[in-house]
């Protein structure tokens, strides 16, 4: 390879720190959505490395459905306390336990978790939230922007977008506006898997091939759990399983594998046919457009 | 939206940005789709996706652009909105697809997409050759520099196959093309409807001897162009660690190493690299678009919008911007008009002075213009630097992106 060629994720990483450094210079109150889940993980991952030597001048936020896996969370506790940061959690069942959010009929909390987020938003005053949303994700999601601007009630309005030229984002905001910023925008499941392998990051054990308790409800192993599951009509097994994606357990897939091992998985994405959201997410099949319309509503 | 396929899992491969533009009609969708399509980019579930949404529609076959339209108003009307991104990947490249749509709209989408191509796409229609849309297609890919162009001549099998007709085309764009000032490119016969020619090479095109799309993009030089050009280090933000000050950057352009004499822009202090992280590695060079965080001899009050440079080579510091521009917004931007100018890491107000002779500009309009700025900014041509040639216009009021510019000195 020619020298001044960079590696795609060479590439793909440079992009990133280049963002969140601009975030850095522009703005007061960042934070971080920091779930524990793999893209999080990669975006604290870069935005460690943006800072070096000194610390990440951002905090983290986490919106918790209640319904979060506890290999999860145990995850995401550890990485606070290794790294010193400080953590902001948004709690949905706090929100049902006083009545300000009533629980679904299909038992879903992923909708109910854009309250909990917005309102998190105004109270912290952030004025620029990272989330890991990533293009190849979803069709709305194609035309995101790096910078996404908000309103005070959190809303995206695709018609109302700024064009984003060069590597110039334009943060520009009114007070009680934020901007959501998204500095995996242009990497792929694969590329985050890629990276992973790459850095040597440390993922939740659910993201590998393991023995688990789940049961089928439309077309998706679900794990079983207090959360609600199974039913009485559902039964449950144990199958090798591992998690695509990880977030409320009440939407959120497994799928059969054997992938035990970062490299595995690997393999096993470039031979999928099925996209991780298409394979893995439930709350995406509601609509042709519930990705848009969560977004539009405040969602990320 | 895809989930690219490789064979070797952790090849090292690299990364190709590049846009495409079209008319109407002229299949730009088809061709997207089909490259997609055709380097098995699209999956299962969103084949299936489509398929429904096809079935809900009334139609008998899948209509692929359905795959790039992804908003309710552009599936309930039809059109589409804005750019989209698209990945997909092959065991030698991943790409970034930039996916201008091709409506009324589309020269502030279309420079968008070309701000950070590496590769332009301009589609003609076989039967109607060089039409006045092609003109503007490369006058835009001209203006914006993207440094390799192809043009894509489809619906080669409503001409018969034809090399005459093909050879015609090439001919026309070709006079067009030099007087724009494009640099030079590649045409290409392909049938996206059919799938000459896009990833796998027609059969039914003996005379042609040159790649298939595909093939042609996974082999064309991408980023060198940055690397080569003076050096140019925007400083975005200081790290602080003790009494160290680390100046954390993209390189904007070109290389610099430990022990370079660097100027600072716009004091003009001088000083020399004393050592260069590369997010956590200590190395002795760093390229262009490399993110690194630099040290400098003397503790010298460096900010973040400072330009750092290396060598003779400098940058104009002027307070008398000349731009060619595309307007972007419905807000027209006239002379008289208070504006913030972001350059690089920079943002300096500024007033506009002239907008060479037209009264306003309005959404989509090309021009010239020329702005007074409060502070000096470290200018170069646009033709020397994508990057550090390029600016934003911005209403102070309320923050929208007005304009986009690449500075002519």
């Amino acid at each position: 390879m020619n020298p001044f060629t960079l590696s795609h994720l060479d590439a793909l990483e440079s992009e990133a720190v280049h963002i969140f450094r601009e975030v850095a210079g522009e703005f007061e109150r960042p934070v971080i959505l920091f779930s524990g889940g793999k893209d999080s993980i990669v975006m604290l991952h870069l935005a460690l490395k943006a800072f070096t030597p000194a610390a990440v001048p951002f905090s983290l936020l986490h919106v918790d459905t209640g319904h979060n896996f506890p290999e999860v969370l145990d995850h995401r506790d550890r990485t606070v306390e290794h790294h010193g940061l400080r953590l902001h959690i948004a709690s949905v069942q706090d929100y049902i336990d006083r009545g300000t959010l009533r629980e679904r009929p299909d038992g879903t909390r992923n909708p109910l978790q854009t309250l909990p987020l917005t309102e998190k938003i105004q109270t912290e005053r952030f004025d620029a939230v990272f989330g890991g949303g990533r293009r190849d994700e979803e069709k709305a999601r194609a035309k995101e922007r790096v910078f996404s601007l908000r309103d005070e009630f959190s809303q995206w309005d695709p018609r109302r977008q700024r064009p984003e030229l060069w590597n110039l984002y334009n943060g520009r905001h009114a007070p009680g506006e934020h901007v959501r910023v998204f500095p995996l925008s242009n990497w792929t499941e694969l590329d985050v898997w890629q990276y992973i392998a790459r850095e040597a990051i440390a993922l939740p054990d659910i993201y590998f091939a393991h023995e688990r308790e789940v049961f089928q409800r439309a077309g998706m192993w679900l794990t079983a759990g207090e959360w609600g599951g199974p039913k009485d009509s559902e039964t449950v097994e144990k199958r090798q399983v591992r998690y695509r994606t990880v977030g409320d357990m009440s939407c959120t897939g497994a799928v059969d594998s054997d992938a035990d091992s970062i490299e595995k998985v690997i393999v096993e994405i470039a031979a999928s046919r099925l996209t991780e959201r298409g394979a893995t997410r439930a709350d995406d099949k509601m609509s042709e457009a519930a990705m848009e319309d969560r977004k539009r509503e405040g969602y990320f | 939206m895809t989930t690219p396929t490789t064979t070797g899992p952790l090849a090292e491969t690299t990364l190709l940005r590049f846009a495409t533009a079209g008319s109407v009609d002229d299949g730009k969708s088809t061709l997207v789709g089909r490259l997609l399509h055709d380097s098995k980019s699209v999956l299962t579930d969103q084949l299936e996706a489509v398929a429904h949404a096809s079935r809900n529609r009334g139609q008998d076959t899948p209509d692929l652009a359905l795959l790039t339209d992804g908003l309710r108003a552009e599936r309930e009307q039809g059109i589409t909105i804005d750019v989209a991104y698209r990945y997909f990947a092959t065991p030698r490249r991943r790409f970034i697809l930039a996916d201008t749509p091709g409506h009324v709209q589309y020269t502030r989408n279309m420079v968008t997409g070309a701000s950070t191509a590496d590769l332009a796409i301009i589609l003609v229609d076989a039967r109607n050759g060089v039409v006045e849309q092609t003109l503007r297609h490369a006058a835009v890919t001209a203006l914006l520099r993207v440094p390799h162009v192809v043009l894509a001549v489809n619906k080669m099998d409503l001409v018969g196959y034809g090399e005459r007709e093909f050879e015609r085309i090439v001919e026309e764009f070709a006079g067009h093309a030099a007087a724009s000032g494009l640099p030079g490119f590649t045409p290409i016969p392909v049938s996206a409807l059919v799938g000459d020619n896009v990833v796998q090479r027609s059969t039914r095109m003996d005379w042609y001897r040159g790649p298939a799309l595909l093939d042609f993009l996974e082999r064309v030089p991408a980023g060198v162009e940055a690397a080569d050009a003076p050096a140019r280090f925007p400083v975005q933000y200081v790290i602080r660690h003790g009494d160290a000050r680390y100046y954390a950057g993209q390189l904007a352009s070109g290389t610099l190493r430990v022990g370079d004499r660097v100027t600072v822009h716009p004091s003009g202090a001088t000083s020399e690299i004393t050592g260069i992280d590369a997010l956590g590695t200590p190395v002795q060079a760093a390229y262009a678009p490399q993110s690194v965080s630099v040290r400098l001899a003397d503790q010298r009050d460096v900010a973040r919008g400072d330009l750092i440079t290396s060598g003779v080579d400098v940058p104009a510091l002027t307070q008398e911007v000349r731009a060619a521009v595309c307007h972007l917004t419905d807000r027209p931007l006239r002379v008289g008009d208070r504006v913030l100018v972001r350059h690089t890491t920079r943002t300096v107000q500024a007033v506009v002075k002239d907008l060479g002779g037209a009264a306003e500009l309005t959404a989509n309009d090309l021009g010239r213009i020329a702005l007074r700025t409060a502070e000096p900014l470290a200018l170069d041509d646009y033709a020397v630097s994508r990057r550090t040639g390029a600016l934003l216009l911005i209403d102070p009021a309320d923050g929208t992106t007005l304009t986009a510019g690449m500075v002519a000195l």
